[in-house]
């Protein structure tokens, strides 16, 4: 067990670091640096920066360093807290990422939520009445679900809820609540904004968690001991939820390992369809500006967020099912 | 399913001809028996046959320049054909008609039922290459007469007047060879690696797994965001498709490499690689000759689930501006007009790019699941 652990805890480190370099290339590709560029931008505001003033503050970034003593010298600010400044909004990254992460983060793990409260189920019942009416209407959802983009159904709503029902579906508060600062009142108007986006996130990973679990089960439920066990004449709710499900959950519990990345993206770009206040927009903002410190960050974030999520749930699963803690022993 | 495998329509039990055909069938044609079995990845074959037909055949069904930009056309809703005309058979389309809103004074073109244009096949049209080799100017359909503004709209234009059906087609082609190019290289990736991952095990296959888990833990769109908005402005067209094809391939290659590794895995213990290695094959006569044959549908199979996401990711990123740019038309591009819900509550056509998006996404998907079942001789 603490093997294991040991292990999970070293892919976990060496994703982010992983994470990190590629972050930090993101964010030296475009040409010039961050000096050119925030010359560019303290010029097109009409004040200007002499050439000694722009040597003095590239020896202050370590811009005339080699690359990986930069890479080192950047970690280390990063791990400070400082995550540079931004050039558009001329503040630092931090604040202007504010609420921001955590509202990303709560709108991925409510669309997680979501998926297994209606996978579970719904994959249950698909294997245990296989081939009926209802079945082939879950397949069907779910093929479609699997098969429309996630950004597409988003459009799709907003259109529907634009021209049908004359209402705008998008963001996560009420008008007068986006500006206020928290409390129960808001808490509240946000969890009432939450199901939509949640749903519309969720709807591609159900489809493919209803079929893992629904294949899952039947393979089980062909299984000698379940046919002992109605054989004795355990009730049949008991029959299929005390041990087959039990088993089946596995590979299925082990599948939010991968669901949970694919959320956090996919989020990204529902966010711009319905205008959440998420980093989604202002990553896309900061990466048409060339704001690359800002982008770098929320990259870094995002990522490093995403893979202590996974570890959590690695954690968890390994504390559901006993085949994983006592694996290797 | 897993029993009735070995008797497939092909082979009525009890004949001893068919069985003898059975016994004697390539690998290739079992699995073929066994793909026809399965109806919906039939149909799916056809529908990504088809769709890679319009894909070659894209500016032939194109009616209209589909870069041509024409103020006065500008959101004309989607115009049918009307196929009969005073009790005969006469297909045809409206002209465009100017009309002055009496209210705020701005000259709107319209449909006018009064003139009628005829519609006709093989017509001449804007000139193009078709596969980039012989130049032409015929298309599918066009019409006769009218004026430089006047056309068939089936799906009506865009804001820019651009006839929405032309683009469409054209944007199957980029839209689904970018797929095509994506799946490329990210086979090349994922048979290396997978393959020397399973070939030699030990700390190289370590190393690889690792590096897998860790690209799969990351969430990708966010980082290829980042390295799609790095590119510079100054790549022209061709170099950015390039580069987004690299871009979207990183995605891929995992799940490939996965599958490559896994069937070396298995193939390394089979009695009849030992036995030809036994025999002094060399080892690359071993991959080439004995072990590829026996796993290459599967790679098919696990090429045709990855397409989608390939497809998807493109349409991802030109969606949001970050990958192929304009003049460049892919259905990303088109759903970018999409984007804003004022435009969308006006002119709800330009949805429209979502419906091939979708249709060959749920196409490939079915089309991977037959080949996989087809490919596997237990299943």
């Amino acid at each position: 067990m603490l093997i294991y652990l040991l292990r999970r805890l070293g892919l976990a480190i060496t994703t982010c670091v992983f994470i990190s370099i590629l972050t930090f290339i993101i964010i030296r590709l475009p040409p010039g640096d961050f000096v050119d560029a925030y010359i560019a931008n303290l010029a097109a505001s009409g004040s200007s920066v002499s050439m000694e003033q722009a040597e003095a503050m590239r020896r202050d970034y370590g811009l005339d360093q080699p690359l990986p003593v930069q890479y080192l010298r950047w970690m280390g600010r990063v791990l400070e807290g400082d995550f540079g400044v931004s050039m558009v909004w001329r503040r630092p990254v931090t604040e202007v990422i504010g609420d921001r992460l955590w509202l990303t983060m709560l709108v991925s793990l409510a669309a997680l939520f979501l998926t297994w409260a209606i996978a579970l189920p719904i994959g249950i019942y698909s294997a245990v009445r296989q081939y009926s009416i209802a079945d082939y209407i879950f397949t069907t959802l779910g093929f479609i679900g699997l098969a429309v983009p996630n950004f597409l159904l988003a459009l799709i709503l907003m259109y529907v809820g634009f021209r049908y029902l004359g209402l705008n579906v998008g963001g996560l508060f009420s008008a007068e609540y986006v500006q206020a600062p928290w409390s129960l009142a808001r808490a509240w108007d946000l969890a009432k904004h939450l199901p939509l986006p949640a749903a519309v996130l969720a709807l591609a990973g159900t489809a493919q968690l209803i079929r893992i679990m629904r294949a899952n089960l039947l393979d089980e439920l062909r299984k000698p001991y379940v046919v002992t066990a109605r054989a004795k004449g355990l009730p049949e709710a008991r029959a299929i939820l005390k041990y087959p499900v039990r088993a089946a959950l596995n590979p299925f519990a082990s599948s939010i390992a991968y669901l949970f990345p694919y959320l956090v993206s996919g989020s990204i770009i529902v966010s711009l369809v319905l205008g959440l206040p998420t980093v989604g927009p202002l990553l896309l903002q900061a990466l048409v500006a060339q704001d690359m410190f800002l982008a770098g960050a929320i990259v870094l974030l995002l990522g490093v967020m995403t893979v202590a999520g996974t570890l959590v749930s690695d954690l968890l699963l390994m504390w559901i099912d006993p085949r994983i803690r006592l694996e290797g022993q | 399913m897993s029993t009735t495998a070995l008797e497939p329509a092909a082979l009525p039990t009890g004949d001893a001809a068919a069985e003898a055909r059975y016994a004697q069938a390539t690998q290739l044609q079992l699995t073929w028996w066994r793909f026809r079995r399965h109806k919906l990845a039939l149909v799916s074959l056809v529908v990504v046959a088809l769709f890679y037909g319009v894909a070659a055949f894209a500016d032939f069904l194109a009616i209209s320049d589909p870069h041509a930009t024409d103020a006065r056309r500008s959101f004309i809703p989607p115009q049918g054909i009307h196929l009969f005309d005073e009790g005969g058979f006469n297909p045809h389309v409206y002209g465009l008609k100017g009309v002055r809103d009496p209210r705020t004074f701005k000259l709107a073109y319209t449909p006018d039922p009064a003139r009628k244009l005829p519609v006709r096949l093989f017509a001449r049209g804007y000139s193009y290459h078709l596969f980039g080799l012989f130049e032409t100017d015929i298309h599918l359909l066009g019409i006769e007469g009218g004026g430089r503004s006047d056309g068939i709209f089936l799906l009506g234009t865009d804001q820019l007047g651009r006839d929405l059906f032309s683009r469409m087609m054209v944007a199957t082609r980029i839209s689904l060879f970018i797929g095509l190019a994506g799946v490329t290289v990210s086979l090349l990736l994922g048979v290396i690696l997978g393959g020397i991952s399973g070939l030699y095990g030990g700390w190289v296959d370590t190393l690889i797994q690792r590096l897998i888990e860790v690209l799969r833990s990351i969430p990708t769109i966010p980082l290829w965001m980042g390295l799609a908005a790095a590119l510079p402005n100054t790549w022209s067209v061709t170099q950015v498709y390039l580069a987004i094809t690299v871009i979207i391939s990183l995605i891929g290659w995992t799940e490939l490499a996965r599958v490559v590794r896994g069937r070396f895995l298995a193939l390394r213990e089979e009695d009849f690689v030992v036995a030809a290695e036994l025999a002094g094959a060399s080892q690359m006569r071993i991959i080439l000759r004995h072990m590829l044959p026996s796993f290459a549908s599967h790679v098919i199979a696990a090429v045709s689930l990855a397409l989608p996401a390939m497809i998807v990711s493109e349409t991802s990123l030109s969606f949001l501006g970050l990958g192929l740019r304009p003049p460049a038309i892919s259905w990303g591009i088109l759903l970018q007009d999409a984007q804003n819900i004022q435009v969308l509550a006006g002119a709800p056509w330009l949805l429209s790019a979502a419906v091939p998006v979708t249709v060959v996404i749920l196409a490939f998907n079915f089309l991977g699941d037959g080949l996989r079942d087809a490919a596997d001789p237990y299943g």
